[in-house]
């Protein structure tokens, strides 16, 4: 049980996926531009995380075995038809939720913190329930770097900034500084 | 004729539309694996070769991959790609591989690479297609050494490993953690962004100059 907390709080705060290890920056700099995007980008990512993390699992235990060297190839393909997969679910089961998350769905195939969790999850040889756990905090993480990110940038559409620093050049560093806040959770655990 | 279109789309990759400069692609790998100039280059060359076999390959199959399975296609001739180039590293230099650690197999979602192939390589012969990627991927590995040079100089005091300061220095940790390649990065593009508004001064008063001669 402790093991599990302490591996849903590494990914959640100590090493956040978008601030810690640069993944999914491409979502992390471009729709960052509202707070409810944002939100929505974060829940739909955090639930494709779980999805992933399942089927990561399910490869490692009895297909990956035989053949190790194909590991990259079925995970970019695995994660790919199973993005598809939910799009068409969702899409039939519930359109009002479809619309919702618009274009994120597919969006999220090429966001590398998806391949990011499969591949860190099976270096570290997590089983099925601690890999669940990791994909929770993992997508719970991203989506709360994106949400204090949108904030941050709606904050400051209403103030006057010179125009040589907007646009990406004023995200990253706004982004670096929001990192070296979360280096402050790197005390919270000894054992890292 | 034909030299002066290759060489265009060679120069095009590594200055005017440069990936990470210009079109803010590939961030992740780029801010990951740049804190210093050696994994700079490592991360750089498996780039290349990744971007320029894979787009030989689209671009050589162009004709023959189905329009509703290409996005599926690339990936997979791209991860083969990616695939090959982890173990070769593997093989050759296990430190830096260790070093670099799931940054290699992540090169599969670099956004520059489908990009290329969705944008070009699927659309031009082989030949201009293979001079496309070199510019791009000589881009990006200008992008990555300066930014991991940078970082290295300022965090570690050296560059390659060699020491440049002497005792004295004391390193700038914080450039060679997460924060520093958010940081470097800000404010290489802020140049970038000054660069930007004094060419479009410049265009601005001769376009004006122009209209009060006529």
């Amino acid at each position: 049980m402790d093991n599990l907390l302490w591996i849903f709080i590494s990914a959640l705060l100590v090493n956040n996926f978008v601030l810690t290890y640069f993944l999914g920056l491409c979502p992390f700099l471009g729709v960052s531009n509202s707070l409810e995007t944002s939100a929505r980008l974060g829940a739909a990512t955090t639930f494709v995380m779980l999805v992933t993390a399942v089927c990561a699992w399910i490869l490692n235990t009895y297909v990956l075995i035989h053949a190790p060297y194909l590991r990259l190839i079925c995970f970019i393909v695995v994660i790919a038809s199973t993005v598809q997969f939910i799009e068409m679910l969702i899409k039939k089961l519930s359109p009002a939720l479809f619309r919702a998350m618009g274009i994120f769905l597919p969006l999220i195939t090429t966001n590398c913190a998806i391949l990011g969790l499969a591949i860190f999850a099976t270096n570290r040889g997590y089983g099925f329930w601690e890999g669940i756990v990791y994909a929770l905090g993992a997508g719970l993480g991203f989506t709360l770097a994106l949400v204090l990110l949108a904030g941050l940038r709606e904050e400051s559409e209403l103030s006057s900034i010179p125009k040589l620093i907007q646009g990406t050049a004023m995200n990253l560093i706004i982004a670096g500084i929001l990192s070296m806040a979360f280096m402050g959770f790197a005390g919270l655990f000894s054992t890292t | 004729m034909k030299e002066t279109e290759s060489y265009e789309e060679f120069i095009k990759g590594v200055w005017r539309d440069n990936p990470v400069f210009v079109q803010v692609l590939g961030m992740c790998p780029m801010l990951a694996v740049t804190n210093s100039a050696v994994n700079a280059i490592a991360m750089g060359m498996a780039t290349l070769f990744v971007l320029v076999g894979s787009s030989f390959l689209v671009s050589s199959f162009r004709n023959w991959i189905p329009k509703q399975v290409r996005i599926s296609c690339f990936i997979i001739i791209i991860a083969t790609f990616v695939t090959i180039a982890d173990y070769t590293l593997l093989a050759l230099v296990p430190k830096v591989h260790k070093e670099l650690g799931a940054f290699i197999p992540l090169i599969v979602a670099n956004c520059l690479i489908l990009g290329r192939q969705e944008a070009f390589a699927s659309r031009y012969p082989t030949r201009l297609a293979v001079m496309d990627a070199l510019g791009m991927a000589s881009g990006f590995m200008l992008a990555l050494l300066s930014l991991g040079a940078v970082r290295e100089i300022l965090g570690d005091g050296a560059l390659f490993g060699v020491k440049l300061f002497g005792e004295n220095f004391e390193p700038w940790v914080i450039m060679i953690l997460p924060p520093g390649g958010f940081l470097t990065l800000g404010v290489i593009l802020l140049f970038f962004n000054w660069f930007k508004l004094k060419k479009d001064e410049f265009l601005q008063e001769v376009a004006e100059a122009e209209r009060s001669e006529s």
